[in-house]
């Protein structure tokens, strides 16, 4: 039972791990444009983002579902880079998509947090315009690690989407949570219950650190 | 002194949105001079040291400086905009150490080796007591001389000042009032020093040019402006019959 466990437990942080890769990746740079930029129709993708952060993940899994089955848009191309689905690869798109909107909505809150002459002054100081984005993600840098966490955890606790277009399949596709409905359905509450004191412990890792960046925010 | 024009300002209008707050038609500034801005809060200012920074463009009409024109629509290129800095009238700190504010501007340069120019930087301003305190939490005086050590320290061929002395006290007001004589002196950089302090500008300008309501309305040598203003509203606001 135990290299199971531990291959469950890898599987989830390898998934989780990755989407939170891609969602940084898209999130910080489309937060920072969002905090630092006015331009038409911003309003309307702040809109989006919000909704994208509160979206049931359950309902995202159904979208790639659709996207990546063999009559699906995606699906139906064959290319070789997307995945199909019941692969992790599925799994970390759903979860991409879940997170990101995290990533950058409260990316987007932190630079508006920094005062809006800083990036002039920068500028004045001899910053091209490159270096100033930095500047200004630079000091936001706690909140913007704090987006990375949230983001985090957003999917790794999550179970709707990953069981869609993962399947649960042992060995393969099998996370911490999927696992812990199996193991619950079954019977098996002893293992349900440590998987799901896994779970809890990872979430609990995330949140003390989000606790901690944001209590050093309010010290500074 | 004889003049040789820096900064050539042509028809320049400059609107936010639909509201036009500064119209130049011919300004010059001159290579190496003290030139001081005076006016009431709102004449625009503030919003024409933005514009000989690069910051932002006239609306209409063209800044001339050194070949370059720069109008609406255009971006200085990055070795123009490097030569102008500014003393903001509200300065903005990075929430760093003292020392890696003033370090910053020669970091974008990727000036990292410099602890001598920091240092002297930090000596001149009387902080150098201070550099590893965290920037955030100085004092508004200190805040804004450690602004301008970090624009000393980049030894910019034009020194923008708005209001660099409002937050100090009379001690410290005459130790910014000397450093920028100073640096005038020594190393010929051009100033152009906002006050609401006409007392201040009679100190340390050349020239003096009071603008009201966006409008230039007197611009003359140091003497001049003082003993024989052309316009009634430069002799009221000398007088301090101008409210502002
Ligand atoms: N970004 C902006 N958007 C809209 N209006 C602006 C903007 N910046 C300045 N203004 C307006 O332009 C006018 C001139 O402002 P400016 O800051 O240049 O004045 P100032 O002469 O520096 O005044 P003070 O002595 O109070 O600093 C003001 O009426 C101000 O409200
Ligand atoms: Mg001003």
């Amino acid at each position: 039972m135990l290299p199971a466990l531990t291959e469950i437990i890898l599987l989830s942080l390898q998934v989780s791990g990755i989407a939170l890769l891609f969602s940084t990746i898209i999130g910080i740079p489309l937060g920072a444009i969002m905090g630092l930029h006015r331009f038409k129709g911003r309003k309307l993708v702040i809109a989006l983002l919000y909704t994208g952060m509160g979206f049931p993940p359950v309902v995202v899994g159904l979208f790639v579902y659709i996207l990546l089955s063999r009559s699906g848009f995606l699906g139906s191309l064959n290319w070789s880079f997307i995945p199909s689905l019941f692969t992790p690869g599925a799994m970390i798109i759903a979860q991409t998509i879940i997170s990101f909107p995290l990533v950058a909505g409260f990316t987007m809150a932190a630079v508006m947090g920094v005062d809006p002459n800083l990036r002039q002054q920068v500028i004045s100081l001899g910053a091209t315009s490159r270096q100033a984005v930095w500047t200004v993600l630079m000091e936001a840098k706690v909140g913007v690690m704090v987006s990375i966490i949230a983001g985090f955890g957003g999917i790794i606790s999550e179970v709707g989407a990953v069981m869609l277009v993962g399947g649960n399949i042992e060995g393969k596709t099998r996370v911490l949570t999927t696992a812990i409905v199996l193991e619950t359905r079954k019977g098996n509450f002893d293992l349900a219950l440590a998987l799901g004191g896994v779970l809890l412990l990872l979430s609990f890792i995330a949140n003390v650190a989000m606790l901690r960046l944001q209590g050093k925010a309010f010290d500074e | 002194m004889k003049t040789e024009t820096l900064y050539s300002i042509k028809d320049l209008r400059k609107c936010y949105e639909e509201r036009c707050i500064l119209q130049l038609q011919h300004f010059e500034i001159f290579r190496g001079e003290i030139l001081a801005l005076v006016g009431p809060s709102g004449a625009g200012k503030s919003s024409l040291l933005r514009m000989l920074n690069f910051l932002e463009t006239p609306t209409e009409g063209t800044i001339e400086f050194e070949g370059f024109t720069y109008h609406s629509g255009l971006e200085a290129p990055l070795e123009i905009r490097r030569r102008v800095t500014t003393v903001f009238q509200r300065p903005v700190l990075l929430n760093r150490s003292v020392w890696d504010n003033v370090a910053f501007g020669l970091e974008l340069r990727g000036n990292r080796d410099a602890k001598g120019e920091i240092h002297s930087a930090l000596e001149k301003v009387g902080l150098a007591n201070l550099a590893r305190q965290r920037a955030r939490t100085l004092s508004g005086g200190e805040a804004q001389r450690v602004a301008l050590a970090r624009a000393l320290v980049l030894k910019p061929d034009i020194l923008l000042m708005d209001e660099p002395t409002a937050n100090l006290d009379p001690a410290n007001v005459t130790i910014i009032e000397q450093i920028a004589a100073d640096l005038n002196k020594s190393s010929g950089t051009t100033l152009v020093l906002v006050t609401h302090n006409i007392f201040q500008a009679k100190r340390l300008a050349h020239r003096i040019s009071f603008i009201l309501e966006g409008q230039l309305i007197e611009l003359g040598s140091n003497h001049d402006f003082f003993t024989s203003p052309k316009d009634l509203r430069t002799k009221a606001f000398i007088g301090g019959e101008m409210v502002y």
